[in-house]
């Protein structure tokens, strides 16, 4: 058994300074897109917060390019990216896929720009790899108090914010009635989808932060009753797929090829993949199931409603 | 500009926008723009792997991007249709990841599979291309009534017997066919690009779709071939502009839309769907 541990936990693991910032970032990273990602699954909003991830990669190599520190770059254009989709119309359903597909599509072009001219610059390509794949292994730890601040204020906004954003989600013209200002909450919630998409975007790369922000919310809505217990299962779900992911790729130095560790990212990415799936086995004769991460969420809103009108 | 190896630019880049054009018009119709996002880029995945593998390029895009296709529709169908493709991509993006890791001296293939190598096209790739594109343009071509009926009214198609869900599935792998196709060129990122800014802003200019497809390509068309000329003259690459434009193609396409809207009485909208002109037998 000891050799056993020995073997999953190797020796150096926790010591290592590198290990601990990526274990305390992954948490904080896990947790805010966990919880974020509950909301941005029941809005129906996950090719936005993919698309806000990308265009934030716009931002992270710009960065490169002037010499900043690539997070203010990510959070800059991601949440400038975030105010641009709420402007032309990302609340709507209609017609809000195409206008995001429109701001990635600009936001990708002015990337290909930025990684060109980096390349131009530095004589590199590896800016690229870099800024869209990420790794959590190489954050700067002059980083690490901003990261943690600014996935805090996203979780603060959404928790603040998280009962009249159910409603408005789940309901926009109830919760119009009740007075809720629909698109004041939709666009705070979007900034703070930005900040935390940012986020995991220094953390597991642009590209892959979409994984922590779909997976565990998308998971957790299938098998959780009610939004507070989704967004505690997802946040779980979340720090469960990035500890295990972190503790297999410092295992994998070991693995074939050697002296070259397998990407974290592609560990999280998988896990959380695997997770989303195991639900499905678990109630294969579920007839409903078209509609379960709507209907979870939506049998809890009407005893919401309920809890509304008797405080009310 | 025009010289020999540029010709095979201006001819693929001419195929890749007509195909970007049909295929996308659709998407854009449909609302799966997130599909087409994540169809192209996951193949440039397969194409990684496929060069870790030492096999060729293309079968590693095709098997990827059906794998993706085919990922999207069955699960699609089970779960939100969006968490599905955010997830399908996800998978294959992180495969990616592995594949580009574990092969170390990827850096610059993977910049050009996303951002595209427009300017290093050899004829043999163009046979390839025309090949494929007629083929993805001519199954758009044979269900294109079933197709249209489903994408503006799926209830009023479902009640006459087309089955939305294998309609999805058939258009999905309709635009693998087409992604596999086109990545090696123009690149993940610039095929989605094209794939949406044009055929919106067609969208919002007319409502008859078979119009709107024709102004889509000739979008597209101005799109890419502005884009090469610029960015021969330039040197920077071909996917900032093309990117560019169809945003400004877009934006001029809804406020052409709002312009109209505030004229007539009639509150004919960018984002309602077109009426269906066509109907099925």
């Amino acid at each position: 058994m000891g050799h056993f541990f020995h073997y999953l936990f190797e020796p150096g693991l926790v010591s290592s300074g590198p290990v601990r910032v990526a274990l305390l970032v992954g948490t904080v990273v896990a947790v805010t897109s966990g919880v974020v990602g509950v909301f941005t699954v029941t809005r129906g909003q996950s090719f936005a917060g993919h698309a806000l991830a990308d265009v934030a990669t716009t931002g992270g190599s710009g960065a490169f390019l002037i010499g900043l520190n690539q997070f203010w770059g990510f959070l800059a254009f991601g949440i400038g990216a975030a105010a641009f989709l709420e402007i032309i119309g990302v609340q709507r359903r209609r017609g809000r896929d195409v206008a995001t597909g429109v701001v990635l599509g600009a936001g990708l072009g002015l990337a290909a720009l930025f990684l060109y001219l980096d390349a131009a610059r530095t004589s590199t390509t590896g800016a690229s790899f870099t800024v869209l794949f990420g790794s959590i292994f190489v954050i700067a730890s002059s980083t690490v108090p901003a990261l943690i601040a600014s996935g805090l204020i996203a979780l603060l906004v959404v928790v603040v914010l998280s009962r009249v954003l159910l409603l408005s989600s789940l309901s926009p013209d109830i919760a119009a009635v009740r007075g809720v200002p629909v698109r004041a909450v939709g666009a705070a919630y979007l900034i703070a989808l930005a900040i935390s998409v940012s986020l995991s975007a220094v953390a597991i790369g642009a590209v892959l932060s979409t994984a922590l922000l779909i997976g565990p919310a998308a998971t957790a809505l299938r098998i959780a009753k009610g939004p507070v217990r989704a967004m505690a299962v997802s946040a779980l779900i979340g720090v469960v797929a990035t500890w295990l992911g972190i503790l297999l790729a410092y295992d994998s130095y070991d693995w074939p090829p050697h002296g070259h560790g397998w990407p974290v990212s592609f560990f999280i990415v998988a896990l959380v993949v695997i997770f989303y799936l195991l639900t499905y086995l678990r109630r294969p004769s579920r007839s409903r199931s078209a509609r379960t991460a709507s209907g979870a969420a939506g049998a809890h809103s009407r005893s919401e409603e309920g809890a509304c009108s008797a405080a009310s | 500009m025009f010289s020999g190896f540029m010709m095979n630019t201006w001819i693929a880049a001419t195929i890749v926008a007509v195909i970007a054009g049909v295929v996308g018009f659709f998407a854009v119709l449909r609302g799966s723009t997130f599909a087409a996002h994540a169809i192209p880029n996951g193949a440039f995945a397969g194409a990684a792997g496929a060069s870790l593998l030492g096999i060729s390029t293309l079968i590693g895009l095709a098997v990827f991007s059906v794998a993706g296709a085919l990922g999207i529709g069955a699960f699609g169908r089970r779960a939100r249709h969006d968490v599905a493709t955010a997830l399908a991509l996800v998978l294959m993006l992180g495969l990616g990841a592995l594949f580009i890791s574990v092969s170390t001296e990827y850096a610059q293939e993977t910049y050009s599979l996303l951002f595209g190598e427009v300017f290093g096209v050899s004829p043999d790739e163009l046979l390839p291309i025309a090949i494929l594109g007629a083929a993805s343009i001519l199954a758009i071509g044979v269900i294109f009534r079933p197709l249209m009926l489903s994408s503006a009214m799926p209830e009023v198609a479902e009640a006459r017997g087309v089955s939305s869900a294998r309609m999805e599935m058939v258009f999905l792998l309709i635009m693998a066919l087409a992604a596999s196709m086109t990545v090696p060129v123009v690149g993940a990122l610039l095929m989605f690009s094209l794939m949406i800014g044009p055929p919106a802003a067609a969208r919002s200019f007319t409502p008859r779709p078979g119009l709107a497809i024709v102004l889509s390509i000739a979008f597209g068309l101005a799109t890419v071939w502005t884009g090469i000329a610029v960015s021969y003259v330039t040197n920077w690459p071909l996917g900032f502009f093309v990117g560019v434009l169809g945003a400004v193609f877009y934006l001029a396409g809804r406020a052409w839309a709002t312009l109209r809207r505030t004229r007539s009485v009639r509150a004919a909208g960018p984002g309602r769907p077109a009426p269906v002109t066509a109907q099925p037998a």
